[in-house]
């Protein structure tokens, strides 16, 4: 989620950790997407999940997104 | 047009819901509508054989990824220049409840500038979270651009039912104030959520039962032919679907959600 919109499982979350004794700020919830690329390369590879998140994963207005790319060259 | 020649297609695919009943209301007006598994739609490429389009409730896709963002983003990739061509022939399209996180997702909505690449606004999941199912009322705020409630007078009151976990209406937080003043100016807002009395919900819930940004509860696009709504017009189409229908003291034979099928059935009569 973006800063500045609520995340209501995150601050669900938080709350019964604070419940069980933990002392928790805040909890952002997000997803994984573990995507096994067929690419020439790691660029390529990335700039190809780039896409995936502009086309499908990741919505701009509220979702922030990171991309990990791992392998081989 | 005469009615009987109007032709509707309700859309259905794994996971959709209320197709029946969004037939049941269109034949009841007297109008043609067919349930079509997509498949179907992308194998006849017979889209444009109808004059409306419906993508019903429900949890495509299991609502994977985000709720409507994969049945979207399929029907563009599968048939995308036909969807095109639907709209800009100035042909009307609904979305109820998943169908408007569909048309959210496909960019058709709100579509300022035309059908947009990206998602300009989203259907996130509900504040407070949880599924939510209850009856809620929703004060008509459009000024005759939206075709699907053309016959409703600006202010009125309906009562219909909402049920979903993902329909919290956002805007980017840095384009809210900027895109907010463009529904206005367009006259693309066309529900928001309110009591009984039609006191906006200001996001307390449950009157705003999902915490959407400016109570938000329906909107359409810029030529007014494409709207969605969260809220389910065709389970509040006959007076018996509602909950204490058997406590009034009223006793049509139909309920609020009629006004928006009729309002279509209008537009068609007359713009083809």
């Amino acid at each position: 989620m973006k800063p500045g919109h609520s995340d209501p499982e995150g601050e669900t979350t938080a709350r019964l950790l604070r419940e069980l004794g933990y002392k928790v700020e805040e909890v952002g919830v997000s997803k994984v997407y573990n995507v096994v690329v067929l690419a020439d390369s790691k660029d390529e590879a990335l700039m190809k999940a780039e896409e995936m998140c502009k086309r499908l994963l990741a919505n701009p207005t509220k979702d922030n997104y990171t991309i990990l790319v791992e392998g081989e060259e | 047009m005469k009615r009987e020649e109007i032709k509707v297609c309700i859309l259905r695919v794994g996971g959709t819901n209320c197709d029946a009943e969004t037939k049941t209301a269109f034949e009841d007006l007297g109008v043609q509508a067919q349930i079509l598994h997509v498949n179907e739609v992308v194998k006849r490429r017979n889209l444009l054989n109808y004059n409306a389009l419906v993508f019903p409730g429900g949890f495509s896709y299991g609502d994977y990824v985000r709720a409507g963002a994969i049945w979207a983003k399929w029907m563009l990739s599968k048939i995308g220049k036909e969807l095109e061509a639907f709209v800009e022939d100035g042909r009307p399209i609904l979305g109820i409840c998943n169908g408007f996180q569909v048309l959210v997702e496909a960019g058709l909505l709100p579509a300022f500038e035309g059908i947009s690449p990206y998602p300009e606004a989203a259907l996130a999941t509900n504040h407070p979270p949880g599924y939510n199912c209850r009856w809620v009322y929703i004060k008509h705020e459009n000024n005759g651009k939206c075709v699907f409630t053309i016959k409703i007078p600006k202010g009125k009151v309906l009562r219909m039912p909402v049920a979903h976990a993902e329909g919290r209406f956002l805007f980017a937080k840095e384009k809210e104030k900027q895109y907010l003043r463009r529904l206005y100016e367009n006259d693309q807002l066309v529900f928001r959520y309110c009591t009984k009395d039609g006191e906006y919900a200001e996001g307390h819930y449950p009157i705003n039962p999902n915490g959407s940004f400016h109570d938000i509860a329906g909107i359409c696009n810029p030529e007014g032919t494409v709207f969605g709504l969260m809220p389910h017009p065709e389970r509040a189409f006959y007076w018996w679907q509602q909950p204490d229908w058997t406590r009034q003291k009223l006793m049509p034979q139909y309920g609020d959600g009629k006004l928006i099928f009729e309002s279509l059935i209008d537009y068609l009569e007359k713009r083809f």
